[in-house]
């Protein structure tokens, strides 16, 4: 894939050190990097949600599957969601054996991804502690530890010497009142620059012919044969999309919405298991780099990395309150900030450059739901909690396969919407948020 | 920040109180087949609009009731009067 744009014949869009050289002497602007196309009346398949899970979709059906007459909807712009919003950490050292191995394939494919979509995604192996203030958090890093090195993933449980070594900015004293016992050290977890995977993943499948609609709202999806109204819900099958910019038709209709997934989904007679929660985040002013690592704390419910510009991102757990309104409040400010000093007192002068928020589709088992939903043709990629940005190039790639083949991947097997019918969770709680 | 209308202490911050989700109508334990009562467990509607969802005021009267919120503006409307019974645990 290092030859996207030569070999579509579309000039010098490929990103090189060369092509910087020759761009800058010869000024100008850079070509856009996606197409904006008319509608069209029909498609192959349409994506429902153009951030980094919808775009990946449509990416890996084009590339691996030949899947190319393909619509991706958005709408707002692309990346305006979750996919914008997120702290941009990817890691692989989850609790359960299915979570493990899905996420690991997710990070290998950051790691090739900067070579496959020609587009620097700034992917920084720095490292991920995750802290332990207690005996039963220490008991979790050890349980971690022993099912990711059974799995082939890189993770051990350090003490706080070790930890002092990796991060010396972390007061590991007895001092605090949640001391530091220990921490579940994972090498290959970082942090990636989350608008160029959008942009990368957009640019890819635009090369491969692949449609990005961006201000086009989903209003309807058109079923027929189901047990509900208007041919809807289990049993039906779909027909095509109503948009703001007109009808399509189409046999395949993926749901990559983060935030909307329920309503999209009601739009088949689908229900899912999710409650959308607003996660609240913040960064700092820039100063000089000195947290190597990417930190979290479950029983300080906050993760922190720097960025390459220096700034501090911190994360927290969701808000409690399901909601769609993505208000900033001033609890979770004052909450951060305790905590964060309560890890590092050394940042007490830094100030605060912003906070936003995002919506998360929380789900019980706090593993995402994907595959089929027994209306025919459609299918779904939610649930994404508050850990879909690091998955988003596996979920891809398996839900390309799922609607190219009819069949579900054995990778996302375990995260079929059904295990809600026959009781059969896969309870991630432990290992994929700060808020318990 | 959410102002919680209790019907027994009047306007709360809602980090005085728990949140207790949707208020949907429970199956009936000794008829519902296990898919019913996992889809009362776990499904939810999960609306952009008016819900009806039950709160426990644990810093205040230590009680549940139930409101209506609509979930995009987070607006509350109709608090319910001491003594009804609408949604009881959560």
């Amino acid at each position: 894939m290092g030859s996207l744009g030569r070999r579509l014949g579309r000039g010098p869009a490929k990103y090189s050190a060369a092509a910087l050289v020759w761009r800058g002497l010869r000024g100008g602007q850079w070509p856009r990097i996606w197409r904006d196309a008319e509608l069209k009346r029909s498609y192959d398949a349409v994506i429902v949600g153009g951030g980094v899970h919808g775009l990946a979709t449509a990416y890996y059906l084009a590339r691996n599957h030949g899947i190319k007459d393909v619509a991706v909807l958005d709408k707002a712009y692309l990346g305006s969601g979750a996919s914008g919003r997120n702290t941009a950490i990817v890691r692989a050292n989850y609790l359960t054996p299915e979570g493990v191995a899905f996420y690991d394939r997710s990070l290998q494919l950051y790691n090739t991804m900067a070579t496959d979509l020609n587009i620097n995604v700034m992917f920084s192996e720095r490292g991920h502690l995750t802290l332990a203030h207690n005996d039963s958090s220490l008991r979790t890093m050890h349980w971690r530890a022993e099912v990711n090195k059974l799995q082939g993933v890189d993770s051990s449980v350090i003490g706080p010497d070790e930890i002092k070594k990796v991060a010396p900015s972390l007061d590991t004293s007895s001092h605090p009142r949640y001391p530091i016992l220990g921490a579940l050290y994972h090498p290959p977890g970082g942090i990636v620059r989350h608008d160029a995977v959008v942009w990368g993943y957009a640019r890819a499948a635009d090369c491969m012919g692949v449609e990005m609609h961006q201000k086009t709202e989903v209003l309807d999806i058109l079923c027929e044969g189901g047990d509900g109204t208007d041919g809807k819900g289990p049993g039906g099958r779909v027909v095509g999309v109503r948009t703001s910019r007109g009808d399509i038709s189409t046999p395949v209709v993926v749901n990559c919405t983060a935030g909307w997934a329920s309503l999209i989904s009601a739009m088949a007679g689908v229900r899912l298991p999710i409650t959308t929660h607003p996660l609240q985040a913040a960064v700092t002013e820039p100063v000089k780099v000195f947290l190597p690592t990417v930190v979290v704390s479950g029983s300080l419910h906050v993760y922190i990395s720097q960025t390459d510009r220096g700034e501090l991102v911190f994360g927290a757990a969701v808000d409690p309150v399901a909601t769609y309104s993505i208000r900033g409040s001033l609890e979770f400010t004052e909450e951060l900030a305790g905590h964060v000093l309560e890890l590092m007192p050394g940042v007490s002068r830094m100030r605060l450059l912003r906070q936003w928020s995002g919506l998360c589709d929380m789900t019980p088992d706090y593993s995402p739901v994907m595959g089929f939903t027994g209306v025919d043709g459609f299918l779904v990629d939610v649930g994404w909690g508050t850990y879909g940005f690091k998955a988003a190039p596996v979920s891809g790639e398996q839900m390309a396969e799922a609607v190219a083949t009819g069949r579900t991947p054995e990778l996302i097997a375990p995260f079929a919407l059904s295990r809600f019918d026959t009781g059969e969770l896969v309870g991630e709680k432990g290992a994929a948020a700060v808020g318990h | 920040m959410l102002l919680v209308p209790c019907p027994y202490c009047g306007p709360r911050n809602s980090v005085d109180l728990r949140y207790g989700g949707e208020s949907q109508p429970r199956p009936d334990p000794a008829t519902a087949t296990p898919e019913q009562w996992r889809g009362y467990l776990y499904r939810r509607d999960n609306p952009a609009d008016w819900l009806r969802e039950n709160w426990y005021c644990r810093s205040g009267c230590r009680r549940w009731f139930t409101v209506e919120r609509n979930t995009a503006t987070n607006e509350f409307r109709h608090p319910p009067m001491p003594g009804d019974k609408r949604g009881g645990k959560a």
